[in-house]
């Protein structure tokens, strides 16, 4: 993957410590570092014990309890195979989905993985960009897949797939009034948020940086201020790039953490559903160890006291 | 009659209904959602719902999205 570069020849952002030292290879689809060992081993071995962890700490949308905290989008898997093996790997007990024309569908697949690894589905309403359009897609929606679940997503910039606040906020009222449970895919802003919760949403979903971009949290502050304004479940969507920024959601204090391409077009996708799962884990760990303040100067942490003269 | 189906045009015997139209088009798909001139048309009345000549229809099924 190319590293992101404005149109306007803004400056490049700069590269993690780690990826310092790799070679610079424009043309890979992902970077990342070697293969060693067996995969199916990593997810059977850590597996159980995530399940363990995410059991005592459940947490609940619209009346729904689910114990794991990461939403999988599906979009951008190679193939069906990995998308078994994704869902495992994750824990994921919730996935979007969407709807699209027959002819532009490849079989059922899909929908046989889903239901075999028995997660809820999500459907949402992608590609929309205006209320009356998102409304008549989630109404397809809840005939196709029977739930009245909605991520509702109403895009209003083609390049950086941003929200429309209006059109957004305009569909989220009608589809509640409607019945529909609904999540909402959002911008960082605090007050939308909070108009967003009042209008009946069952969650908010703020983005951390355009969906597919893989910045992260660019404004982890107004995440925050999010967090504190809505009393529904707060749900990190779009932007997650690698571990860190899901456990950094999570620090924040969101619930869950909702992301698809930073899984599904890593160079190994179920090691990175692996990272993902345990990142959210350490998070949430974090969040309610609470962090120490931060300092200008330092703080020792071996006494002076007793300091031997030398 | 001739009606638009997914963008295409199709030509449909005159007393054809939507489940008419689902059975031909679904692909293997059995979670389907059909939309008429916009309106969504509930999976109950698929049977009892006639096309009319001009129709516009499209045929939805579940695919990978964020």
């Amino acid at each position: 993957m190319k590293d992101p570069v404005s149109p306007h020849g803004g400056p490049r952002p700069p590269h993690p410590p780690h990826a310092r030292d790799e070679p610079r290879d424009e043309t890979s689809r992902a970077r990342g570092g070697p293969l060693e060992g067996g995969l199916a081993p990593l997810t059977d071995e850590l597996a159980p014990a995530l399940a363990r962890e995410e059991a005592g700490d459940p947490f609940t949308i619209a009346g729904e309890t689910f114990t794991s905290r990461l939403v999988l989008g599906t979009g951008g898997l190679p193939s069906m195979d990995s998308l078994e093996r994704v869902v495992r790997a994750s824990g994921t007990q919730l996935v979007t989905v969407a709807l699209r024309r027959v002819e532009a569908v490849a079989g059922n697949s899909m929908m046989q993985v889903l239901d075999r690894c028995g997660v809820r589905l999500l459907p949402n309403t992608a590609g929309c960009r205006t209320a009356r359009e998102a409304v008549r897609t989630a109404e397809l929606a809840r005939e196709a897949f029977g739930t009245d679940w909605v991520k509702l997503e109403v895009i209003g910039d083609e390049q950086t797939l941003l929200p429309d606040a209006v059109e957004l906020l305009d569909a989220a009222e009608q589809l509640v009034l409607e019945g529909f449970t609904v999540f909402a895919y959002t911008t960082d802003d605090p007050v939308l948020g909070r108009r967003l919760a009042d209008a009946g949403c069952a969650a908010v979903m703020p983005l951390g940086s355009p969906i597919g971009s893989g910045l992260g949290i660019r404004n982890p502050h107004s995440i925050a201020l999010l967090r504190e304004a809505v009393t529904v479940p707060v749900v990190l969507d779009a932007g997650i790039g690698t571990a860190s920024d899901a456990a950094l959601a999570m620090e924040l204090g969101c619930d869950a953490v909702l992301l698809a391409s930073a899984v599904t077009r890593a160079r190994d996708p179920e090691r990175m559903a692996l990272a993902m799962r345990q990142a959210v884990e350490g998070g949430r760990l974090a969040r309610g160890a609470g962090r120490i303040p931060r300092r200008w100067h330092a703080q020792e942490s071996t006494a002076m006291q007793g300091r031997p003269e030398l | 009659m001739n009606i638009t189906v997914n963008g295409s045009p199709v030509d449909l015997t005159e007393d054809a209904t939507v489940a008419d139209l689902v059975a031909q088009r679904s692909g293997g798909h059995d979670r389907v959602a059909v939309a008429r001139n916009g309106d969504v048309v509930p999976r109950s009345t698929w049977a009892v719902t006639r096309l009319s000549p001009g129709d516009a229809v499209e045929v939805l099924a579940p695919t990978a999205g964020g």
